[in-house]
């Protein structure tokens, strides 16, 4: 289609802008990653519908606007503008402003020895060597675009590296905040987070907007889990409600790591969110953990691929939807359990909740199994809030709102109860029972 | 005054006439017992007065405290100082019984003109009923009535009765699936809580437990009505004599 390619030729020319200015282009084997993404890019296109991933959302909203890479000089927002996205009890805080790590508003906090916490440009620079050997080297750019088009452009975002043994008790924050700019603005952190052996973090990447300009953020982020290794990964959305955000989690795990992802969709108009884990090792076990609520015209996609690759990994897939309004909820949960992989237990389970008559839900199960002696279960639940449990708390006394509120935190529960206790946990909490009485006292006020 | 007086209350759902014409007055530190058999209108009845939207009514009034009470939400009835311990009580996951209980009763001490109770002096209270039922601590904790027994749930309905202190509890059938000894420890939970400014409405299948609970007044309701009204040994008639005398159909 002529839209379609003119898409292509828009990239085309960005990219070839890009290249020339582009952050350690001196690199070789940077340059041909980033050149071998955009050919990736080049000749996929955007998804459309007869992309069985990409069925249930049209993207022709992102493929058809004239995003401009956010590159120049743009006066940078006030450490207070930020304050009240922090993290309380967090003090290792990285900060990107429109893609671009932002060191003056970052804090290291206290970090063990060894460990490094800081900008992937910086570490490109430094060692490139060390980032050389991940960086791309998960991604499978075959099968999405989006990632494609992220290596393409890939310049900065966070990387943290934690060595053999060293546990990161405190929580590592990667705040991603895209502000106002005169044009639509494309931005496209990069993330790598290498484990070593037997070591041990929480990182927490949160999408946040100050001002409501139109934006589209396209992530990737590269987690290697080492041996032994216990990781907890939180990705927040939480941009303003015309935003477009894709971002893509790729995980490779080895043997006997632990490693927990959990997403949280609360902002955006068309979000996917991609989780991909590779379970390469004996005796892994991976949670995934996902959370989204929709209300008025929002998209919200959740995608995931988990790969048995290894025997005697387990996967546990759990993702709550709660929709409102006219919003689109859509969950793909994809298992693959290679020939080898025997002993494998994967449990997924999808719950949603319809809170009006407009909102909907597609959710999908797709289950390919290679292996003789497996355990896999799916199931899928789409309900309303109960009447009876309603009248239940309203007949002690609890008004109707507050009533709502309680039973649509107690349906997100579910999925706060499986994030470990700590900051991080704590933070989604309140931001979910905020969002919660948003949605009731919204509800209350419009005819159900 | 009376405490609640129900004036001809007439109710259907969908296309089903349930209550023809009820009436009924209770005034404070009376226990009344509605005794019927199934499908007669005993839980509509209750439910009605508990102000559940899903029953229309068709006809009648219902004056509590002086005041309206079919003008009524659930929650500003439940305010008002009403309580009904369901038959059914559901299971809420994801909600503790504690935070439940505290912001019932944070919501109907605000509409007293009260403040607050925190957790601090909330739970020592608590404690101290949950003894009184012989209830175990631990199901504080624990989501709203969630892998409860039966008479567990029986007696957290009675709990919370006993923690929102009502001017007016309706009982409904409180006494089924209970053993004996759970019904003792419920029959003695309502028993503590007799007052005379507060009044009782026993809805009841089986005259078992009125022998706990012994009523002021008993009324028979067969097929929507109140057929007969009397004292206490009322109920040991309806035992001995079942509820055909009063034209009660077969159906369930």
């Amino acid at each position: 289609m002529a839209s379609a390619a003119q898409a292509i030729a828009r990239y085309a020319e960005s990219f070839g802008g890009f290249e020339k200015s582009a952050a350690s282009r001196e690199l070789a084997w940077l340059n041909k990653l980033r050149r071998e993404g955009f050919a990736r890019f080049s000749e996929a296109g955007f998804p459309t519908a007869r992309n069985e991933d990409w069925r249930f959302t049209n993207v022709s909203a992102i493929a058809q606007t004239s995003f401009h890479l956010a590159r120049n000089g743009h006066a940078l927002p006030s450490a207070a503008s930020l304050a009240p996205f922090a993290i309380p009890g967090v003090d290792t805080r990285l900060v990107f402003v429109d893609g671009r790590f932002a060191p003056g508003l970052s804090s290291a906090g206290q970090l063990p020895r060894g460990v490094t916490v800081g900008s992937l440009a910086d570490e490109i620079a430094r060692n490139p060597g060390a980032v050389e050997n991940h960086l791309g080297r998960y991604l499978n750019q075959q099968r999405d675009a989006f990632a494609a088009l992220n290596t393409a452009f890939l310049e900065d975002g966070a990387y943290v590296h934690v060595p053999k043994g060293v546990v990161l008790e405190n929580p590592v924050s990667i705040l991603f905040v895209s502000t106002e700019r005169a044009e639509p603005t494309v931005t496209y952190p990069r993330n790598l987070i290498a484990m070593e052996e037997n070591a041990q973090a929480t990182i927490a990447e949160d999408y946040v907007s100050l001002g409501a300009g139109q934006a589209f953020c396209n992530s990737v982020t590269e987690l290697v889990a080492g041996d032994h290794a216990v990781v907890s990964h939180y990705m927040i959305e939480r941009e303003h409600t015309g935003a477009y955000n894709v971002s893509t989690l790729r995980i490779q795990q080895g043997r006997a790591a632990d490693v927990s992802s959990h997403s949280v969709l609360l902002g955006g108009a068309l979000v996917r969110n991609n989780v991909h884990p590779v379970l390469g090792g004996e005796g892994g076990e991976c949670l995934i953990n996902g959370l989204f609520i929709g209300d008025g015209r929002q998209h919200l996609d959740n995608y995931m691929l988990v790969e048995h690759a290894s025997p005697h990994c387990g996967s546990r897939q759990f993702y709550n939807g709660i929709l409102d309004g006219r919003a689109h909820g859509v969950f793909h949960g994809r298992i693959v359990v290679h020939k080898d992989a025997q002993k494998t237990d994967a449990k997924q389970t999808n719950r949603n909740l319809l809170l009006s008559d407009s909102a909907q839900i597609d959710t999908k199960p797709q289950l390919e199994i290679y292996a003789d002696d497996v355990k896999c279960t799916h199931g899928a639940t789409i309900g309303q809030i109960e009447e009876s449990s309603l009248f239940y708390l309203r007949s002690r006394g609890i008004d109707e709102a507050t009533a709502r509120r309680l039973l649509l935190v107690a349906f997100a529960s579910e999925c706060i109860d499986r994030m470990k206790e700590g900051p991080v946990r704590a933070h989604i909490e309140n931001l979910i029972h905020d969002h919660a009485q948003r949605l009731a006292q919204a509800s209350i006020g419009r005819a159900s | 005054m009376s405490l609640l007086d129900i004036k001809d209350l007439k109710v259907r759902v969908e296309d089903r006439e349930i209550l023809r014409g009820i009436n009924l007055e209770l005034n404070p530190g009376e226990v009344h017992s509605i005794m019927g058999p199934n499908g007669s209108g005993k839980s509509t009845l209750a439910q009605v007065l508990a102000r559940r939207e899903t029953y229309q009514i068709t006809g009648g009034t219902v004056t509590f405290d002086g005041k309206d009470l079919l003008a009524m939400k659930p929650e500003e009835a439940a305010c008002e100082g009403l309580f009904l311990a369901f038959q059914y009580p559901v299971e809420i996951p994801g909600i503790s019984n504690a935070y439940f209980l505290r912001s019932a009763l944070n919501a109907i001490r605000k509409h007293r003109g009260q403040d607050e109770m925190d957790a601090m002096d909330f739970l020592p209270m608590l404690r101290q009923k949950l003894k009184l039922l012989d209830m175990d601590d631990k199901l504080l904790n624990r989501s709203v009535n969630e892998a409860f027994s039966g008479g567990e749930k029986k007696r957290n309905e009675i709990l919370q009765m006993a923690v929102l202190e009502p001017k007016l509890c309706i009982l409904d059938e409180t006494d089924s699936g209970l053993d004996i000894d759970a019904l003792r420890i419920v029959a003695d939970g309502v028993n503590a809580m007799r007052s005379p400014d507060r009044a009782m409405l026993v809805v009841t299948h089986y005259q078992r437990l009125l022998n706990y609970i012994v009523p002021d007044r008993v009324h028979v309701l067969v097929d929507g009505r109140i057929v007969r009204s009397g004292g206490p040994e009322l109920a040991h008639e309806l035992e001995d004599k079942g509820y055909a005398a009063y034209g009660a159909s077969t159906g369930a």
